[in-house]
């Protein structure tokens, strides 16, 4: 045990920041009133005072806002002033784009629309039945089939593993930031597992795609182009969902009602679990939603509306009636009801408040939001807006306190060290390790917005087992060499690499014990006895960094 | 607790005590009160893929039996790659000989026609509804193993051992997701902080200083935790009784849980997972690509026994599948998805030598929507009367919610 005594007796971390926080009341700032460029000028608002500092407001929305700094981040969004920027993200479409259609292009399987991911679906199909039916007949070497066969699966883990790169490496570089922050909400929100079944991969691309187009528009439209995915239609099994069972000879049972769907889209889309529906709404809603379902790979796989499985009876749904003898419109009437439901406003708001502000956002905060999601019809990017410009989202309670997700410890570290995208699979790799793969929650609830979901012993230990590896360049993604400035400072004395390292990585506010423990050099005989256990051997810089990266301040944001 | 990782973790709580009031001082009283804490272990594996129940565990008694599976049945006792006799009726597979001298010494309990009511033939929602013990309820937020652990309220000591539930797989499984906290590893050689000695040092420090939030909290936990795993070090339990564990993954999974038990870590509930049952397509019969799996399966079981020897006694293992498979073999000489298996209990304190559960026989009236065997014993029968007998749980109605059954439907295996 060589824990200093000194280090562990010292003033918590926390008393110093919240004391920095109180001395810097003094220079609060003032918000303007609302930002020039908001589609609801007309409406008087106080102006506000924000608790943060100026410079804690600026990392506030880079954390929040965005994936955490980049080298140059901060210096940026001072110059244009806090609130510009946050305008400025809300409306993604007035960033340029360029570099992030450059980085696209490296994703060849990615990049082919829905028709052609769909074809080589079946094609993978048709060749695994061939091999299948020959090995069958004749066991033993079918080496043409199988390596087919073997050809068609690389295939499928290529193109999940493209899906996957693509949505770090866009967190890592995109300016769009708030683009992509929405992106992981939604994705997450509308969770979809890409282990469902051997044709889910395929309808990936194309999801995100959807989702995207829709991050920071209308939830009404959010929500009907999910409900017509692929993705979310053989996830959730409404894609073989009918209103009238066939009994096939054997006499096993064929696709009937399924209500899985239904169930969730209520439940975990929209109005939540305590949103005030019945087991009969959910049979009601299922039933108004058969026949949506996809068309066979073979034909593009896309969305489809089948008349013959639609169950043309009336329906009674949260005590709207749905005459009978329709077809499609049913679906539509059930997505109206419940994108209009006051319960949708105060789940939806809730949940952006959650994953914005705090794990437990105030009941003010979230009525907040939930009545701009009523006035203005479900758009999302003024529900946003009402959120991240609340005097609760700069309040010093709401500073630097969310734990950050696997998927966010990764993209940040890349962030702070000025990582070029990775466009391997082994940063995804690396968030998957960290307990978060891309679409790889199984259950439809997606992982929890509450951070402190994310903390226990396993976690701590892989995150500080990520950074080390960082610095120790293992990680192709994110690497210390890429760092600017990191040459110069490599060379420079211990204070102005913690100094560095501060600044970039831990946000520039550390406590006096933190910076005595960066600042404390390397021990030689430990170092001795470390390389023969087979430890990166992490030595000035690096070593700055690993511990940066490893700290408890690091796994919050 | 042996009396040589007391004397260091004990020493260790000392450094530790009234900075971090950690598990290793829970830790010492669980150790006092020996009562409390019951040194049992449940160990649950997993075969995923729907394990073909009728290949395993054979009812060459049964007619229908062969005349459904005419290239794949495994051959009567005594022929050729036959089946080996338990009871005149049913038969190990022959891969699974390392199994027989536990089923002589009255260890090994095959468990025949059990698995889940619900009719989902999807790997996936099958998978979902064994391990969250709550058939066709996909809103299960929990696993059964952890709500075992989570509302077992008596043991206020071991509330906080780290290795109180432990998996052996790279991601926590389903079946321990939930309130209680469990450590999942792909390897006990992995649960270390891979820095230099100085640098590990540090790191702790910047979790042992400042505020007493989460973070630190569980920081200073894991830091506790793997120098307990450190000093009990599992890895010097090389095998005994000349125990051999295959090569395999699922061998050398199965020999961490072994180390880890015998390290007394606090281990209550371990979990591992093994593939490849999913044999659509040339599943083979007494040889072939399920006697394969079958192979490292046994030789993993038995080794892990041997291993533990006397501490077998307090130690129960439960194989699990989401389901079985169909009754007929398919035109691939294969099998597809069906829906009662075969599970087995192994340890000292199972009633072994006995194939338990009803057998609803094969004859076309008597199979499951007239293609598989019908289920005839619920998982959660199993289940329940494992965790109460062995375990000592006594809440059967919230590790089940929703499970009707009591104890009166037992099978009496424990």
């Amino acid at each position: 045990m060589s824990i200093l005594p000194s280090v562990l007796r010292s003033n918590p971390l926390r008393r110093v920041v919240r004391g920095a926080a109180l001395t810097a009341a003094v220079a609060v700032t003032v918000a303007p009133a609302i930002v020039a460029q908001s589609a609801r000028a007309a409406i008087p608002v106080a102006p506000v005072v924000r608790e943060q500092t100026a410079d804690q407001q600026i990392m506030q929305v880079l954390n929040r806002l965005a994936f955490g700094p980049r080298p140059g981040d901060v210096a940026s969004v001072r110059a244009m002033g806090v609130d510009a920027w946050i305008d400025r993200q809300l409306h993604p479409e007035r960033i340029d784009d360029t570099e992030m259609n450059e980085l696209l292009a490296r994703y060849p399987l990615m990049q082919q629309d829905q028709n052609a991911l769909a074809a080589q679906f079946a094609q993978i199909q048709r060749r695994s039945r061939v091999a299948r039916r020959d090995t069958a007949m004749q066991q033993g070497a079918q080496s043409a089939d199988l390596d087919d066969l073997k050809q068609a699966r690389r295939g499928r883990t290529q193109l999940l593993g493209e899906i996957e790169s693509a949505r770090v490496a866009r967190a890592v570089a995109s300016d769009r930031q708030l683009l992509e922050v929405m992106t992981d909400f939604w994705e997450n929100h509308f969770n979809v597992f890409a282990g469902k079944n051997p044709v889910e991969p395929y309808y990936l691309a194309d999801y995100d795609r959807v989702i995207r187009a829709h991050a920071l528009g209308k939830f009404r439209e959010l929500l009907g182009a999910v409900a017509h995915s692929p993705a979310m239609l053989v996830y959730l099994d409404n894609a073989r969902s009918r209103a009238n069972p066939r009994q096939n000879t054997r006499g096993a049972k064929q696709d009937a009602l399924n209500e899985n769907y239904g169930r969730e889209l209520m439940e975990l889309h929209t109005l939540g679990v305590d949103g005030g529906y019945t087991q009969e709404d959910v049979i009601e809603a299922a039933r108004a939603l058969t026949g949506w379902t996809v068309r066979p790979p073979a034909q593009g796989g896309g969305f489809i509306f089948r008349p013959q499985w639609h169950d043309t009876g009336e329906k009674v749904f949260l005590g709207h009636r749905l005459a009978a003898g329709r077809g499609e419109q049913d679906g539509e009437d059930v997505l109206d009801i419940l994108a209009r439901s006051p319960a949708t406003a105060h789940f939806i708001a809730h949940k952006l408040a959650q994953r914005l502000v705090s794990d437990s956002p105030s009941t003010a905060l979230v009525e907040a939001a939930a009545r701009t999601y009523i006035r203005t019809d479900g758009d999302i990017r003024e529900i946003v807006r009402t959120i991240v410009t609340s005097p609760e989202f700069f309040s010093s309670h709401a500073y630097h306190t969310k734990v950050k997700s696997p998927f966010e410890v990764v993209v940040s570290a890349a962030r702070a060290l000025g990582a070029a995208p990775d466009t391997t699979a082994r940063t995804a790799r690396a968030v998957a390790q960290l307990g978060q793969p891309v679409f790889g929650h199984r259950d439809p609830n997606g992982w929890p917005e509450s951070g402190d979901s994310w903390m226990n012993t396993g976690a701590i230990l892989n995150r500080i087992n990520f950074g080390l590896a960082v610095a120790a360049n293992r990680l192709p993604g994110a690497t210390l060499s890429t760092w600017p400035g990191a040459d110069a400072l490599s060379a420079a004395p211990r204070a102005a690499q913690v100094d560095a390292v501060v600044s970039s990585i831990l946000g520039g506010a550390i406590s006096p014990d933190t910076r005595k423990i960066l600042m404390s050099g390397e021990h030689p005989l430990a170092a001795d006895a470390a390389r023969q256990a087979g430890a990166p051997q992490l030595t000035g810089l690096a070593q700055v960094v690993g511990l940066a990266l490893g700290s408890p301040e690091f796994q919050r944001r | 607790m042996d009396r040589r990782v007391f004397v260091k973790s004990g020493a260790l709580a000392l450094v530790t005590m009234g900075l971090s009031p950690s598990f290793l001082r829970r830790m010492a009283y669980g150790m006092e009160l020996k009562g409390t804490s019951r040194g049992k272990t449940l160990v649950c594996l997993f075969q995923r893929g729907a394990a073909d129940g009728l290949n395993v565990v054979v009812p060459h008694g049964e007619k229908a039996y062969y005349d459904m599976r005419p290239t794949i049945a495994v051959a009567r006792p005594g022929q050729p790659s036959g089946a080996i006799d338990l009871d005149g009726f049913f038969g190990l597979h022959p891969s699974l000989a390392p199994l027989k001298p536990l089923w002589d010494q009255k260890l090994l309990a095959p468990i025949h026609a059990v698995g889940s009511p619900s009719t989902s033939r999807s790997h996936f929602d099958a998978q979902d509804f064994m391990e969250t013990g709550t058939p066709d309820v996909k809103a299960t937020p929990d696993g059964w193993l952890n709500r075992l652990l989570a509302v077992q309220g008596t043991c206020q000591q071991c509330e906080a051992v780290p290795f109180r539930a432990v998996a052996i797989t790279s991601q926590t499984p389903r079946i321990l997701e939930g309130p209680a906290e469990t450590v999942a590893m792909n390897s006990l050689g992995e649960f270390s902080v891979r820095a230099t000695g100085s640098d590990a040092e540090r790191l702790e420090a910047l979790y042992r200083t400042g505020s007493a939030d989460l973070i630190h909290g569980t920081g200073q936990e894991m830091f506790d935790a793997v120098k307990l795993l450190r000093s009990a070090n599992p890895q010097q339990y090389a095998p005994r009784n000349d125990a051999q564990y295959p090569r395999s993954q699922f061998g050398q999974r199965l020999m961490q849980i072994s180390q880890l038990i015998k390290s007394n870590v606090g281990l209550e509930v371990a979990f591992a997972d093994v593939g490849g049952w999913d044999t659509h397509v040339n599943q083979g019969n007494g040889t072939g690509q399920l006697a394969g799996r079958l192979d490292d399966f046994a030789r993993s079981l038995a080794a892990f026994t041997q291993d533990l020897g006397d501490r077998m006694n307090d130690v129960l293992v439960l194989t699990m599948s989401e389901f079985g498979r169909t009754a007929r073999e398919n035109g691939n000489r294969g099998t597809d998805h069906g829906h009662a298996t075969a599970f087995f209990a192994l340890g000292g304190g199972v009633k072994g030598g006995r194939v338990y559960g009803r057998w609803p026989g094969l004859a076309p009236e008597q199979l499951n929507e007239g293609r598989d065997l019908k289920l005839t014993t619920d998982f959660r029968t199993v289940f329940s009367e494992v965790a109460v007998k062995h375990l000592g749980a006594t809440r059967v109605e919230k590790i089940f919610p929703g499970y009707t059954g009591g104890s009166q439907e037992w099978l009496g295996l424990v």
